[in-house]
């Protein structure tokens, strides 16, 4: 017992550090969330709930559209298909990563949101470290902040007055320190410059509500076309 | 609101049914078991790099270049969390330092 505590004790504190960026971003969004749901008329326990099950930031602030709408549960999972369709990359990724960690491999996968994902397929998890609790832990802290920020946004929504205009801009500088992470690791840049330029294109092209799919798609299939080069350059390689 | 409860227990159960999928479908499509086809781990290996691209474009979707500030925090922000990072390679450092930048451009500049 004393060894399995202290291991899911090492493995807590190596991945806590990980999650602090998060901690300040999804209180802030969450509390977000939970006031935007107070003030469209919905009690606390709807985006503590909500929070809790759904775990993916942008489709729950769809989702309070969807309840202020008509009925339409077809139109609610083909919506939420498309906006989460970027998961299936993140899945794809993770085939082997969330594997073989036993009955934590469900929760690693059911809490997969952006920022879990980028951090367990980024971090450099130190020697001795458990990986499965390493990720289990950086995906728990993660669910748990912004459950705490939905939930305290819902109950004292409307009490707020701190000037805390620009704080979600967390997000973007964490999305732009992984991309850099990743930048000095990798030895060619085609698949990053590859998403950017191609996402970019594409909300030139498309505009910001429509242009998830069709990036996705044209990424898709750029990098399909380049398997041959990339692979002999050793980058896509499996080993 | 018009909907009754049971309708919103549907729909939002719904969201939970649609975000499961996309997170659930490469694992049971590519079992453990079977060997998974080599443009799927080719693909595996190289879109977390187009995807953290993809995440950033994302996150600064709503910019507007013509609008008052005409996307100026937002660069300015990004620079800085670029810079710092460069610099000093302390990733709570650049985060921190390029959020305080953007909230000071957006709270008091712009």
């Amino acid at each position: 017992m004393r060894t399995g505590d202290k291991k899911l004790q090492k493995a807590f504190k190596a991945a806590f550090p990980h999650t602090i960026p998060i901690f300040a971003g999804f209180w802030f969004l969450g509390m977000t969330y939970g006031i935007y749901m107070n003030v469209s008329g919905f009690g606390f326990w709807y985006p503590m709930l909500m929070s809790l099950t759904i775990f993916a930031g942008s489709v729950e602030f769809v989702t309070v559209n969807m309840l202020l709408g008509a009925f339409s549960p077809l139109q609610a999972l083909a919506m939420t298909i498309m906006i989460n369709a970027r998961h299936l990359f993140y899945g794809i990724s993770m085939l082997d990563k969330y594997r073989g960690n036993g009955i934590k491999d469900s929760y690693l996968i059911f809490g997969m949101c952006d920022e879990s994902f980028s951090i367990n397929y980024t971090a450099d998890i130190p020697e001795g470290i458990d990986r499965g609790w390493f990720m289990f832990f950086v995906t728990a802290l993660n669910h748990f902040y912004w459950f705490f920020g939905a939930t305290l946004g819902g109950i004292f929504g409307s009490l707020i007055r701190f000037n805390t205009e620009g704080i979600d801009f967390v997000m973007t500088a964490m999305f732009v320190v992984i991309l850099l992470e990743q930048w000095m690791k990798e030895n060619n840049h085609t698949s990053t410059l590859a998403g950017l330029g191609i996402s970019l294109l594409c909300l030139i092209a498309f505009g910001p509500d429509n242009f998830i799919i069709p990036a996705m798609l044209s990424t898709l299939g750029v990098l399909a076309l380049l398997r041959k080069p990339l692979e002999a350059g050793g980058e896509g390689k499996c080993q | 609101m018009s909907m009754t409860l049971t309708e919103q227990i549907i729909t939002i159960g719904m969201v939970i049914l649609g975000t499961m999928i996309t997170r659930f479908l490469p694992f049971l499509i590519f079992p453990a078991g079977k060997p998974t086809p080599g443009f799927v781990r080719y693909l595996g290996k190289v879109l977390p790099a187009a995807v953290f691209g993809f995440l950033v474009v994302y996150s600064l979707k709503n910019v507007n270049l013509f609008s008052e500030s005409h996307g100026i925090p937002e660069l300015t922000g990004v620079l800085t969390v670029a810079g710092l990072h460069l610099w000093k390679r302390q990733m709570l450092l650049s985060i921190a330092g390029g959020t305080i930048c953007y909230m000071l451009l957006v709270q008091f500049v712009f």
